[in-house]
């Protein structure tokens, strides 16, 4: 068993993958961040907010206020220092680091995408991948390296097997096979897409879409990683996902996924592209010139391979706790996130927050827009732990005004997959008695319809 | 492996197309539904009729407080009052449309902001000065404040001294004066950006997004429904905002016996809307409306079409509004349970349209990057 590990922990293969991942993966989070900026995103997602949604056990985070751009700004400076392979291990560290601060900041604003960059750049932390093509490797003659272990790029293959398996297996449910839900809502509203505006109105368009999708992310990975399929596969993935940002409004998140899908090329292609950098940049074609060590000697890695293996199997293991939970998951929404469940349901609610005082009896009904933006209260309505946290901030506001005796309800309604909203949270509840955790809701009402799958 | 390469190439060459393209005018019709015919019958038969409806009336009412003004009497007073009163009829079937011109001058607003500041406005003609283009004085204007000046000074023979032999005379009538032209100056600039190219840009936005035509007209609308009509003229009286009843923030609360034809002409004008019904037998429609959509997208629900629910809904809200007394002051004196039950049902909508509609038809609030989870 030992023998095993060490051999393949100490396995070669060329670096050039995982340098060209590194430049390419640096400079799609820089574009990411001047677009989030550049959209006034900050302003209007972490500086107009009075209110911010914290996740379980973060809600010490301090907000910053106009600080936020300073965090953004440095966020931005580290994902640069990446692309260029400068001081990468403080760069890439800074990076996870103020980009998983800003996603801690309001849970309003979670995509599984952002949450596969903070992944991602974790796991990045662990790997080499300034060691070639980088100006870490023209400063540092140590760190120089043509090959790296082969775990390190066997790693990020693997985060995105399970992000696509993950994904596939989230799909294989009665509501996204059988009634092609939610995209029989979301496709006719894309009514003025060039060329397929009229066809996204048919039926049988999506459940061709469905079908379609569940296949693909159940498959893909299996068809990048087998090399006779690999260049056909890498086909269907630039479709899938430019697809996908033609109907939806997923930003970055396609051209993410295409660039760190190039990893399953084998090392010749990404030499090719790293003498294409070097045609660009002359100044490149050093690292054809200087001498490198055949093998990466970089001491500080021994304990690396413990951590991504720890890591990878959280990662196996995370998307599964919802089984722990009994009800509905697309209801509860209880083990939820985190676990690659993506484009799966369409939620909307209304929730109207009542503050009773419990000795004189009498009540009045909260005005969420007072508190809240209209793209939190969209959020809140239709997630039990943000109605919850609301509720408590709502208790903390009021009691600060001078009520006394105060409980807080809430009449709550939610429709799910194009069904007849109903009644989300019970109103006979005092939300101030619950504290979150991790056990389940029980003041969350049944849902009244089944869906059957994983 | 060159040939892999330059087909890789030219996949990103793809990408960068596919980001350069934007809205195309390409737009074919066929199965899809004509959002282009829905959003000319709300511009066409719906909004601009209403605006020059109520510009009309106002018209009316410029007259009649002009007749007023020359000759304080009785006489001219009633009909001062009663042109006030079928300009803020007019006004109900225009309130919801809070779009282009409308948005930018805060129209709903500068019209109805009530209750109305009565020191203030006292404040402004004792000191014979007042500026209604400041932000400051928007809730010593519009409707609210002319009800004040027409039925809250007293006993009628009071209110005629204060226009005739009060020291401020004159400050009164020029103050009624301003707020009537003022009403006229800002509908005329809507109805006339209507008139001149909004119209045109209107009807043509059809895109999907969230600032498609569409989209904004039904947020509008639904933001106007939840807020002005059923907050604002019902649950904030009612007191389901504050857990008192608040019965002098009703609307028109000076001439207090109308307050519950306001709401019902709101309501008619709402259920209209939904409904995509022309404003008037000289503009029947053409049979586009929100409910024809969630017909087309055959957003079935219950068993029973969605649409259908929504206006079941309305008839009940209507059944119960019917049993409240014309004065919403003394409703809520009296019985207040009456109230809150219309409160209620008009809160029913609220959810299906909010929650059910706006999940069929997939309407966004905000441009934001999510992707449904």
């Amino acid at each position: 068993m030992k023998v095993t590990y060490n051999t393949y922990t100490t396995k070669q293969t060329k670096a050039a993958p995982l340098a060209v991942f590194r430049v390419l993966f640096g400079f799609m989070m820089l574009a990411s961040i001047i677009r989030f900026w550049a959209n006034g995103w900050i302003q209007t997602l972490y500086i107009e907010p009075t209110f911010a949604f914290s996740y379980y056990g973060f809600d010490w985070l301090p907000l910053l206020g106009n600080y936020t751009y300073l965090l953004f700004f440095i966020c931005g400076l580290a994902a640069f220092s990446i692309a260029i392979g400068y001081q990468y291990r403080i760069a890439i560290i800074v990076f996870f680091l103020s980009f998983t601060y800003i996603e801690l900041l309001d849970k309003t604003t979670y995509l599984n995408h952002y949450y596969f960059i903070s992944c991602l750049s974790f796991l990045l932390i662990f790997l080499p991948a300034n060691c070639y093509y980088s100006i870490d490797a023209l400063r540092l003659k140590k760190i120089r390296a043509k090959n790296v272990s082969a775990w390190t790029i066997n790693s990020i293959k693997a985060l995105l097997c399970i992000v696509y398996l993950y994904a596939g297996l989230a799909k294989l449910n009665s509501d996204w096979l059988l009634e092609a839900m939610p995209l029989q809502i979301w496709l006719p509203s894309k009514y003025d897409v060039p060329l397929l505006g009229n066809m996204l109105q048919k039926q049988w368009v999506h459940y061709a879409f469905s079908w379609g999708g569940a296949f693909y992310d159940l498959f893909i990975p299996f068809l990048l990683l087998y090399k006779p399929t690999r260049s056909i596969a890498f086909v269907l993935v630039v479709i899938f996902h430019l697809l996908t940002r033609v109907l939806f409004p997923i930003g970055m998140f396609p051209y993410i996924m295409i660039i760190s899908t190039l990893i399953f090329f084998n090392a010749h292609f990404h030499e090719r592209i790293l003498l294409f950098f070097s045609a660009i940049l002359k100044r490149l074609s050093i690292f054809n010139r200087v001498s490198f060590l055949e093998v990466n000697r970089a001491t500080n890695y021994k304990i690396a391979p413990y951590v991504v293996g720890l890591f990878i199997t959280v990662q196996l293991l995370l998307p599964f706790r919802y089984l722990m939970y009994p009800g509905e998951l697309f209801w509860t929404e209880e083990g939820y996130r985190f676990s690659w469940r993506v484009m799966l349901m369409e939620k909307a609610g209304y929730a109207q927050f009542i503050v009773k005082n419990t000795k004189t009896g009498t009540q009045f009904a909260v005005n969420n827009s007072d508190f809240l933006t209209s793209f939190q209260e969209k959020q809140m309505s239709t997630q039990p732990d943000f109605i919850l946290e609301y509720a408590h901030y709502l208790g903390t506001h009021f009691k600060s005004q001078g009520h006394k005796n105060i409980a807080v309800h809430v009449e709550s309604y939610v429709a799910l997959n194009g069904r007849l909203s109903q009644p989300f949270i019970n109103p006979e509840v005092n939300l101030l008695d619950i504290e979150d955790t991790f056990k389940h809701k029980d003041w969350i009402l049944e849902f009244n319809d089944t869906i059957q799958g994983i | 492996m060159k040939k892999n390469f330059i087909y890789v190439l030219s996949c990103f060459l793809l990408i960068v197309v596919a980001c350069g393209e934007d809205d195309s005018s390409e737009q074919a019709p066929s199965d899809n539904f004509d959002r282009g015919a829905l959003l000319v019958n709300w511009a066409d038969n719906i909004i601009m009729p209403g605006y020059d409806n109520l510009a009309i009336t106002l018209t009316t009412l410029e007259v009649a407080t002009q007749g007023f003004i020359d000759a304080p009497t009785s006489v001219s007073l009633e009909e001062v009052r009663s042109s006030w009163l079928a300009s803020y009829l007019a006004f109900q079937r225009v309130s919801m449309f809070e779009l282009g011109r409308a948005e930018t001058l805060n129209y709903r607003n500068r019209l109805n902001v009530y209750p109305t500041n009565t020191s203030e406005i006292e404040g402004y003609i004792s000191s014979n000065s007042w500026n209604l283009e400041l932000p400051s004085t928007i809730d010593s204007q519009g409707f609210p404040a002319i009800d004040y000046l027409l039925y809250g000074l007293g006993t009628d023979q009071e209110l005629l001294d204060k226009y005739t032999i009060g020291a401020n005379a004159s400050s009164y009538k020029m103050y009624l004066l301003d707020l009537v032209t003022t009403m006229q100056t800002l509908t005329n600039e809507v109805s006339s950006d209507w008139a001149n190219g909004f119209r045109q840009t209107y009807v043509a936005n059809t895109s999907s997004s969230a600032s498609g035509a569409v989209d904004q007209t039904v947020n509008v609308f639904l933001y106007y429904y939840e807020k002005a009509l059923r907050a604002g003229k019902v649950g904030i009286p009612a007191g389901v905002f504050s857990g008192t009843p608040l019965p002098q923030n009703v609307e028109s609360l000076h001439n207090e016996f109308v307050s519950k034809q306001l709401l019902l002409e709101a309501l008619s004008a709402t259920v209209s809307f939904f409904n995509g019904e022309g404003f008037s037998s000289d503009f029947p429609g053409n049979g586009f409306g929100l409910n024809t959509y969630l017909d087309t997208l055959n957003s079935v629900k219950d068993g029973s079409d969605l649409s259908v629910l929504i206006n079941n809904q309305f008839v009940v809200a209507f059944d119960k509004i019917d049993l409240l007394d014309d004065s919403f002051v003394s409703q809520i004196s009296n019985d207040n349970l009456k109230m809150l039950g219309a409160y209620d049902e008009l809160q029913r909508n609220v959810i299906l349209m909010k929650v059910d509609m706006l999940q069929a038809l997939s309407i966004d609030v905000d441009y934001i990057d999510a992707d449904g989870d």
